[in-house]
């Protein structure tokens, strides 16, 4: 029960509001966001409700030095937040309030998780002595998120929060990142405590955030790859997450190795290096696919063996001495088995391994590569980006964009075809170029996370490119740019189909279409209702001036292309098939 | 840590392909939510527990899980790895049932006119290592420490005498080759290099370091 004092105390903080970063005697909520400012963070993607009302109502007097940004959704909120972590580098912020706020956070929070983006999420709850009553937007969402978070913990006293948000913090961002979640009671919200200093966290004693690095790992690591004749580098966001592109890119130049990347590494070296080979997976490169299974020593870095990458495990690189960096020791031999595991962050890893190895040039491997690519080129790329019929297709549109924007974009892709067909195709000059829903493949993801982005990288362009299926699951976050202006370039490839299912199911299920004919509402009109400017092209005449007009427009923009129904996506590894055996049509 | 000291902890009769009982030991601290998060890590995997003890280490503030599961020694190193990676897990080990020395305590509670008047209580305590923890008018408690096959008999011998109640706790168990925990994280830092050495320190001085 809250006594007059207590009342008085509350006003009188309130005319006082931001205290300073020493000790100071303030509410919970006033403590959380002084904790917030001080781990640097600017920018928060949230949306209010009963259960985070007195942080809403701190904030309020917070609105010099912490940027809140009004989602539609609690799903836009983390998405957006992971997109700003994603191009930033730094630790993505969200609040919701308790019961359906946390409950939509879910599906962000499994993305990080699987991507290893560091979020810290904040979610309101019901006062304490109400917990387990089944109160009004009670959920359970410590044990709901406990699968999906690095680190989750539950706050009844103000007198916590410092400290866990400090441990948060550490915890997000150390050793293999990802999303941490801390649920804090009202009644702890509106405390009034003496709160000391805040000290940000360093050391906590069960975590260990990297594994030591044991030179003796290196040096066998360093003899397998002075001995190969055909090593082949893999990696994957790890460099990115590690900051180690420089590092990355002085081992491969010394050794001379062909690197190819997972989709969520892509962007550490520029699209356009020598050494770079292409994308790896599923649908990516035929050549780096084919040598997968012949090159005698294979390279991992920062990378986990996706059965989207490794297709069928009992018949991958089994001709091969695999050497595993990973800063996750959970990592290493748990799909494919190393000869040589070489735990570590690789920033510090990666110059050891680059001292040890020997300068080379795999001059007739690396013409492998070549060959293969010009067969891919032939048969796929050339028709993909600058196809006869009179039909779009996704490539074309890339291929525009990357010779508008000369790889300096920053592209957010949603899921599906045009996911692939931006992954293969776009060109990057930069790291953290490259935000895309990796893992869990969340259709949904791409506007809000590009709304992040922007607010990550605000003097980049970022071009949001989504389908006509995805967009329609996220499209309120039309909103949340109306609002606050983000400069987020949508571009929407429609093929009025779920195009990457209907793809499976003509080439899996004979052609059987069971519920991909999508139809779509006026994209541009909608848009205009949300004070949007746009247009559709459905020519290629058009096409061209249209990507111009987006990119160059100040302000967010719609850009609907009308693409060719049935196109499909290839190279292609069929599931259940080896890596070797990629279609490419 | 020569190369020998790596070879002696792989585990000596490890079957690679075949399932065994492999006795999961996990060293962490004491926190709520923090069983729910490594149960979850079995569950996901549509691994059954066969049995669970928890329970305070020898070091304040951290509590010592002990879980049966019957897997492959590949699933279970892959397990293991996932516990350790836990923020508030400590150390995880891994061992078979021949590795261990391992107790579980039996509870019986039957009638004390059954007993006294169809079989002597004398031959039941010695036949069967039991100890009588309460003998009342009405009932009598037993009590037996032993493997499974061990408390199972007793349970089979006293049926015919109105067997009323009957308890077993989970697995506890003590690793053979281990002198202590603090000398066990050190071997295993040859084999699963980390940073427990250094973090070993503070091991006993849980109100020095940030720790919640």
């Amino acid at each position: 029960m809250e006594t007059a004092q207590d009342t008085i105390q509350q006003n009188e903080i309130k005319s006082s509001p931001i205290q300073g970063v020493g000790g100071f005697k303030g509410t919970g909520s006033q403590m959380l966001l002084n904790g917030l400012i001080e781990e640097g963070v600017h920018t928060i993607f949230g949306y209010p409700g009963g259960a985070i009302m007195p942080i809403y109502d701190a904030l309020y007097d917070y609105a010099d030095k912490l940027t809140h940004i009004l989602v539609r959704h609690e799903q836009g909120g983390i998405h957006a937040a992971q997109g700003f972590a994603r191009t930033s580098g730094k630790v993505g912020v969200c609040f919701a309030t308790s019961g359906p706020g946390a409950t939509n956070l879910v599906t962000g929070l499994a993305d990080a998780q699987i991507d290893s983006t560091p979020l810290v999420c904040i979610t309101g709850q019901v006062f304490a002595h109400l917990l387990g009553t089944d109160a009004f937007q009670e959920t359970d969402v410590i044990n709901i998120t406990t699968p999906v978070t690095k680190w989750n913990y539950q706050i009844t006293d103000a007198k916590e929060i410092p400290e866990v948000l400090a441990k948060a913090f550490y915890i997000a961002k150390s050793g293999r990142p990802g999303p941490v979640l801390i649920d804090i009671t009202k009644n702890a919200q509106l405390q009034i405590e003496e709160f000391p200093e805040y000290v940000k966290c360093n050391h906590i004693r069960s975590y260990r955030p990297k594994p030591k690095v044991r030179v003796e790992y290196i040096e066998q690591a360093a003899v397998l790859i002075n001995e190969a004749k055909k090593p082949f580098v893999l990696f994957g966001q790890g460099v990115i997450l590690g900051s180690a592109e420089a590092e990355f890119k002085a081992f491969i130049e010394k050794s001379g190795i062909p690197a190819a990347w997972t989709i969520m590494g892509e962007g550490a070296i520029p699209t356009d290096h020598p050494l770079n080979v292409g994308m790896l997976g599923m649908h990516g490169n035929y050549g780096p696919n084919v040598l997968t299974n012949e090159c005698d020593v294979l390279i991992a870095i920062g990378m986990r063996f996706d059965d989207r990458v490794t297709g069928r495990l009992d018949k991958y690189a089994k001709q091969a001495k695999v050497i595993h960096l990973d800063i996750d020791p959970a990592e290493i031999d748990k799909n494919v088995k190393a000869e040589v595991g070489v735990w570590g962050d690789c920033k510090e890893t990666l110059p050891l391994l680059t001292n040890l190895v020997n300068e080379n040039k795999h001059e007739d491997w690396l013409a492998k590569f070549r060959d293969y690519n010009q067969q891919e080129i032939d048969q796929v790329i050339t028709p993909e980006l600058y196809p006869d019929g009179d039909e779009m297709t996704m490539g074309e549109v890339l291929r525009n964009i990357n010779e508008i924007c000369d790889g300096d974009a920053i592209i957010v892709t949603d899921v599906g075809q045009h996911q692939m067909v931006a992954c293969r195709y776009a060109k990057f000059n930069n790291t953290r170029s490259n935000v895309t829903s990796g893992g869990l493949g969340t259709m949904g993801f791409g506007l809000p996370a590009a709304i992040g982005a922007k607010y990550g990288a605000p003097n980049k362009t970022v071009i949001a490119i989504i389908g006509d299926g995805g967009f329609q699951m996220t499209p309120q976050e039309l909103g949340t740019i109306m609002q606050f202006g983000a400069a987020v370039k949508i571009l929407i490839l429609n093929n009025r189909f779920l195009g990457m299912v209907r793809q499976w199911q003509q080439l899996f299920h004979e052609k059987r279409y069971s519920f991909v004919n999508i139809t779509s509402p006026d994209f541009v009109a909608l848009a205009k209702a949300y004070y949007i400017e746009g247009q559709m092209v459905n020519e290629r005449a058009n096409l061209r001036t249209a990507l111009e007009t987006m990119i160059n427009h100040e302000g967010s923009y719609l850009l609907e292309v009308m693409v060719g129904r049935e196109n499909n996506v290839f190279p292609m590894v069929p599931q259940g098939c080896s890596v070797s055996e990629i279609r490419l049509k | 840590m020569n190369t020998e000291d790596t070879i002696k902890y792989q585990p000596a009769k490890a079957d690679y392909e075949g399932k065994q009982e492999y006795n999961i030991i996990v060293y962490a601290e004491n926190r709520i939510g923090l069983l729910n998060r490594i149960a979850i890590i079995f569950s996901k995997r549509k691994i059954n527990i066969e049995s669970l003890n928890t329970s305070p280490s020898e070091i304040e503030g951290i509590h010592r899980f002990n879980i049966v599961i019957t897997e492959s020694y590949e699933v279970v190193r892959k397990l293991a790895r996932q516990i350790e990676k836990q923020v508030e897990v400590l150390k995880v080990y891994f061992n078979t049932n021949d590795e261990i020395i391992w107790q579980e305590l039996a509870l019986y509670k039957v009638p004390t006119e059954e007993i006294t008047e169809k079989v002597t209580v004398e031959r039941l305590l010695r036949q069967y290592g039991a100890s009588a923890v309460v003998i009342r008018k009405d009932y009598t408690v037993f009590a037996v420490t032993g493997h499974r096959e061990e408390t199972d008999a007793l349970v089979k011998a006293l049926e015919p005498y109105e067997l009323i109640e009957f308890v077993r706790s989970a697995r506890v168990a003590i690793i053979k080759d281990s002198a202590s925990f603090h000398d066990k994280l050190k071997e295993f830092e040859a084999f699963e290099p980390g940073d427990e050495l250094v973090e070993n320190e503070f091991l006993e001085k849980g109100d020095k370091i940030f720790t919640m």
